[in-house]
């Protein structure tokens, strides 16, 4: 464990000696707090934070792979990826500690973003229940999504192939429903239960919500389903995993 | 200390290392040598368990590098050929993360520390940001992360390649004083260096292993030919050259073609040549007799000893011929 503490530190540090942390967490207020700004500032609105959920739900897809762009795209680029391979420390050790520095920045920037709950508090009377169950999901979405990132900054050297690949997968994984809906029976069963975020239908100004398809929904309403947790578990295991892989295979090579 | 046994290393169907074995013993400091491309990278990589053996084994004090990797590894030090840094770190913070990532804790680190920087001289530069070094000093930063955790084997590749000649200077002279503690081996291709710094050389072509012996033995035991240098006036080099060509024992008779020596033959108005000869065959003194008995003027005549680049040459020669 020690191992891991020492990588997470040190992107950790990485993170704030460069412009990256700051920038990253500006425009992740701005951009949910447009969407928050948005869903709450009609005359009849109510007074949730599922428009802060959409924003961030989106803008997640592009965030997340653009903090793991660097993590192991750069250790390849480098060459400081074989000293870590020839030190007595294994694959997992640096994929885990690479993924829990990623995942405190967004645990940092979920904290910033508790302002939006405050101002919630002081102008209105919100339900506590669904805020609670909101970051649940969150941090549960923003785990899965920085490990699919993670596996595309390991597939080459390049961080923008990292970005984009990472991105798309998001992408992919948030529009599927474009297809689910379009197909029946078990294939459309599949193709729901593998939707990662909300979909698109963030969108629909009239509602700012959260789809109501997909695993995230239900945590934007207030309910926790073991099925929705277990599957964001499982996809940041198996990320995680496919990343260990590719440095191991890359070692055969 | 570190043991190579029939080891083969193939990417696809290219082989980039092809049965390669040898031993190093403890405390010796024991060269690499081949041009670019012959299969030292690779071995070096397989060596330190970077890269698995495509057949074979590799040890490290005693712990093979694939089936015990983290014991094997925590023996090694070790510098890639391209300096692994992280350029947006102090040379302070990068040397303390190496050592963590060693396995070092924070005590042993800062004792360490101190000591490592003085020995590559990295003193004046300690709280310098990696990426702002010049080469030279990102080699010693290099270094000092393989010499850190104070490893039983260490294992250079290519470590004084692309910096200025001072600097290779020193380069060379620390490694000299780190083979006093270390197992060494280091990887080059140039010649002088490895026969400066090693009691032992390994030449590598073509990813087999083509010698294995001290640098002054294996000069013996290539010394093919004996060179002789001789200045000759009254005569035109064709002269001179077609009488001794037709000498017994004399293989080879040519122009001395450097830049300088053609200079200055040409000022004295004399004729320089090379001969080479057959070993024992006592050449210099009869080259020297032919050339009096015509009534030629010897100017100078040095016998040469054979370099170590030319006998690298032969022997890489000699095996594409067998092959």
């Amino acid at each position: 464990m020690t191992f891991v503490r020492v990588i997470a530190l040190k992107e950790l540090r990485t993170y704030f000696a460069s412009p990256m942390a700051y920038v990253v967490a500006a425009a992740f207020l701005a951009i949910t707090g447009f969407f928050f700004v948005a869903s709450v500032s009609d005359a009849f609105s109510e007074a949730t934070i599922r428009g802060f959920l959409a924003g961030a739900v989106f803008f997640m897809i592009f965030m997340s792979p653009a903090l793991t762009m660097r993590l192991l795209a750069e250790e390849q680029k480098l060459g400081t990826l074989e000293l870590l391979l020839t030190s007595p420390l294994r694959e997992a050790e640096i994929v885990l500690g690479k993924f829990i520095a990623a995942f405190t920045m967004i645990l940092i920037m979920a904290v910033l973003s508790l302002f939006f709950v405050l101002v919630l508090y002081v102008y209105g009377v919100p339900d506590s229940w669904p805020i609670v169950t909101g970051y649940m999901g969150l941090l549960l979405y923003g785990a899965a999504t920085i490990a699919i990132g993670l596996f595309a900054s390991a597939l080459s050297p390049n961080q923008i192939v990292g970005l984009v690949v990472g991105s798309g997968l998001l992408t992919a994984l948030t529009i599927i429903d474009f297809i689910s809906d379009r197909v029946t029976g078990t294939a459309a069963e599949v193709l729901n239960g593998l939707q990662l975020g909300a979909s698109f239908s963030v969108f629909n100004l009239d509602s700012f919500g959260v789809a109501e398809a997909g695993h995230f929904a239900d945590f934007a309403r207030g309910i926790i389903s073991m099925s929705d947790i277990a599957y964001y578990v499982s996809v940041t295991l198996l990320f995680l995993f496919l990343t260990v892989l590719l440095l191991q295979i890359r070692r055969w090579r | 200390m570190i043991k190579l046994e029939h080891m083969s290393k193939y990417y696809g169907a290219y082989p980039a290392v092809i049965d390669a074995s040898f031993e190093v013993l403890r405390g010796e400091i024991v060269g690499f040598l081949g041009p670019n491309g012959a299969g030292k990278t690779t071995t070096m990589r397989v060596l330190t368990g970077f890269t698995p053996p495509t057949v074979g084994e590799a040890t490290i004090a005693g712990y093979n590098v694939m089936t015990h990797s983290l014991d094997a590894r925590r023996h090694i030090g070790y510098l890639p050929e391209t300096v692994p840094l992280y350029l947006d770190m102090t040379v302070t913070d990068y040397l303390v993360y190496m050592g963590q990532i060693r396995g070092m804790n924070l005590g042993w680190i800062k004792e360490r520390l101190p000591v490592v920087i003085d020995q590559v001289q990295l003193g004046d530069y300690r709280d310098t940001l990696v990426g702002k070094l010049s080469k030279g000093y990102r080699q010693r930063t290099g270094i000092a992360q393989a010499i850190l955790h104070e490893p039983d084997v260490l294992i250079l590749d290519e470590p004084t390649i692309g910096i200025d000649p001072i600097q290779v200077v020193e380069t060379r002279e620390l490694i000299v004083d780190l083979g006093s503690e270390h197992t060494l081996l280091l990887s080059s291709h140039i010649l002088p260096e490895v026969s400066m710094i090693c009691q032992r050389v390994l030449v590598i072509h073509d990813g087999r292993i083509v010698a294995d012996d001290s640098p002054a033995r294996l000069s013996d035991r290539l010394q093919h030919t004996e060179r002789i240098e001789l200045g000759v006036s009254g005569a035109e080099p064709r002269e001179v050259i077609n009488l001794l060509r037709d000498m017994t024992n004399v293989v080879d008779v040519r122009s001395d073609a450097r830049a300088d020596v053609q200079q200055r033959a040409e000022r004295d108005g004399m004729a320089a040549v090379i001969v080479d000869a057959r070993p024992g065959s006592n050449a210099a003194q009869h080259v020297a007799a032919s050339v009096v008995e015509r009534g030629w003027g010897l100017r100078y005549l040095t016998p040469l000893p054979m370099t170590l680049e030319e006998i690298f040459l032969e022997l890489t020669t000699e095996e594409d011929l067998g092959a």
